[in-house]
């Protein structure tokens, strides 16, 4: 702010807003009134540029007509809620199709351009009030851009949180393979965060299925640090408090050797080689007794 | 708050029905060891079903329970940990190292009665 | 977020047992899940008993916090009792000069996320402890 502006005595003040409305009410009119061609010319430079490949030429245009009336509305009226649940929607359409936000960002600032260039073309004769309808229009223009970005980057981040939620749950499926009798294979790299969510989602199934055995099977865990390793120690105790033996299976070398030198504790932990050994020492702990075909009873 | 003590054969059941203060732990504690003498009972089951947390006195207490009802013969099955808790101990560094656990009243029992089967194996 | 503030005497174990009851109920409307009050509740417990066992009375005191995204729930622990010598030390596994398990007060910082003492010998000590939500539950 200048001091020019600052100063409350300055006749100029006060009419500065008025004048500033009323050059945005002439923008939205001349925006109104050139609305098909400049949406067209709009959705011309969106394919020149190659943004929203992912989309047809029809959506593209369906969508920039959206945009386009959502931007004038959002400039006559100086308000942006209406414009934002738009671009979260819209987001919420494109983001599916493979949408990434620079493309999303690029739209818009093509469409900036766009109406920028018209008003060129319209007052370029007339330099003065050029000046002042652009000075009118560009800090409108450019909360508008930010608007859409910011929305569509809350939306995306939104999705991911989702997905990286699913894909938890599904990395870590806790199966009963007979009657009281759970296998926990973990595969990839395990955070504190996922150490936690596998614990709970462990003791919770034991609770569930009412197990007395769980075969925990590391064999796809990529590295282990202390940290974790600390909690699958964890993991084993607390199942041991509700009731039921764990044994893990899959240690390889190279995780034996770095849990000796840091110098975790498993010797309360029941290790076997391999699930298949595992799944048999769980059976036989079961009580269950596998017997080879050949000596069981006649088919 | 006192805390009922069942005796069902030759098993001792305390089944805690709410929140306990460090003195009702102790006559729990108390009262069981007593009554492991004067029943001579070969098993002991705590359910803890009804606690929604356990510090570190409550384990400690558990703990005596078992060592003082082992010293007079008879072994001691904690029943009933929730998810919740047991996930809560461990955090705390809390854990029931050598004492039984079972997941309820009913697989307590089973276990004593397993128990009981192999000491007569034995003899 | 509620902006319900409690505070808990502490003067006998009754009290233990209130304290972190009420710490769970303010943990739940706080948003957290299941697991999450019952580790602030056992948090609470053991400082509660700290406060019992050396200053043989004080107060305990929780509230929700928010801290821009970020909710959570605040519990404070005051005495004027003897005060902590080595605090550095009383943090430490297994120390404990009352016979305990020693798992009282790293116990605690273990369950918590923030964990602050501030101690002067024969003034009293001061426990503050936060435990944040954790986010991708959203």
């Amino acid at each position: 702010m200048t001091a020019k502006e600052a100063n409350p005595s300055q006749p100029g003040g006060k009419s500065r807003t008025e004048d500033t409305a009323a050059l945005l009410r002439e923008l939205v009119a001349h925006l109104r009134q050139n609305r098909t061609q400049l949406r067209e010319e709009w959705a011309r430079r969106i394919t020149q540029a190659k943004l929203l490949t992912a989309m047809t030429e029809e959506e593209v245009f369906a969508e920039a007509t959206s945009v386009y009336d959502n931007y004038v509305e959002a400039l006559e009226t100086g308000t942006f809620e209406a414009l934002q649940a738009y671009s979260r929607n819209l987001s919420e359409r494109i983001i599916p199709r493979g949408v990434e936000t620079h493309e999303v960002v690029g739209i818009v600032l093509l469409l900036r351009d766009t109406m920028a260039r018209s008003l060129f073309g319209k007052y370029h004769e007339d330099f003065e009030k050029l000046n002042r309808i652009l000075d009118a229009y560009e800090p409108a223009a450019n909360r508008i851009a930010n608007t859409v970005a910011v929305g569509f980057v809350q939306e995306r981040e939104r999705i991911i949180r989702q997905q990286q939620e699913a894909i938890r749950e599904l990395s870590t499926p806790v199966l009963q393979v007979r009657e009281r009798l759970l296998i926990l294979p973990i595969i990839g790299v395990i955070d504190p965060q996922r150490a936690r969510q596998l614990t709970e989602q462990l003791l919770r199934a034991i609770r569930a299925n009412r197990a007395k055995v769980v075969v925990i099977d590391i064999t796809g865990v990529a590295a282990m640090d202390s940290n974790v390793a600390n909690h699958l120690v964890q993991t084993v105790e607390a199942a041991r408090l509700l009731g039921a033996t764990v044994i893990v299976t899959g240690l390889s070398p190279e995780i034996a050797q770095t849990l000796v030198t840091i110098g975790v504790d498993l010797s309360e932990m029941a290790t076997v080689g391999d699930l298949q050994g595992g799944i048999e020492e769980a059976e036989r702990l079961l009580g269950y007794k596998v017997v080879p075909l050949a000596e069981g009873q006649p088919a | 708050m006192e805390v009922p003590i069942l005796k069902q054969g030759d098993y001792l059941i305390a089944s805690i029905q709410s929140a306990l203060t460090d003195a009702d732990l102790s006559q729990l504690r108390e009262a069981l060891v007593e009554r492991v003498g004067r029943f001579r009972s070969r098993g002991v089951i705590v359910d803890v079903t009804a606690l929604d947390v356990m510090d570190s006195f409550a384990v400690r207490t558990l703990r005596d329970i078992a060592h003082m009802a082992r010293l007079r013969g008879a072994e001691t099955v904690i029943v009933g940990i929730q998810p919740e808790v047991a996930f809560a101990m461990v955090q705390l560094g809390l854990t029931l190292k050598g004492i039984a656990t079972a997941l309820d009243l009913e697989e307590g029992l089973n276990f004593l009665n397993r128990r009981g089967k192999e000491r007569v194996d034995r003899a | 977020m509620p902006d319900n503030n409690s505070s808990v005497p502490i003067r006998s174990d009754v009290d233990i047992v209130s304290a972190r009851q009420k710490g769970r109920e303010l943990a739940a409307e706080c948003g957290f899940e299941i697991g999450d009050q019952t580790v602030i509740a056992a948090a609470i417990s053991e400082i509660a008993r700290n406060i019992l066992m050396y200053a043989k009375r004080g107060e305990i005191r929780f509230r929700g916090l928010a801290d821009g995204d970020r909710q959570g729930m605040v519990v404070v622990a005051e005495d004027q009792g003897p005060g902590i010598r080595d605090v550095s030390l009383a943090l430490q596994d297994g120390f404990s000069t009352s016979g305990g398990l020693g798992l009282g007060l790293p116990g605690a910082k273990r369950l918590m996320d923030e964990f602050e003492v501030v101690s002067e010998v024969g003034r009293g000590t001061t426990i503050t402890m936060k435990k944040w939500i954790r986010r991708g539950h959203a």
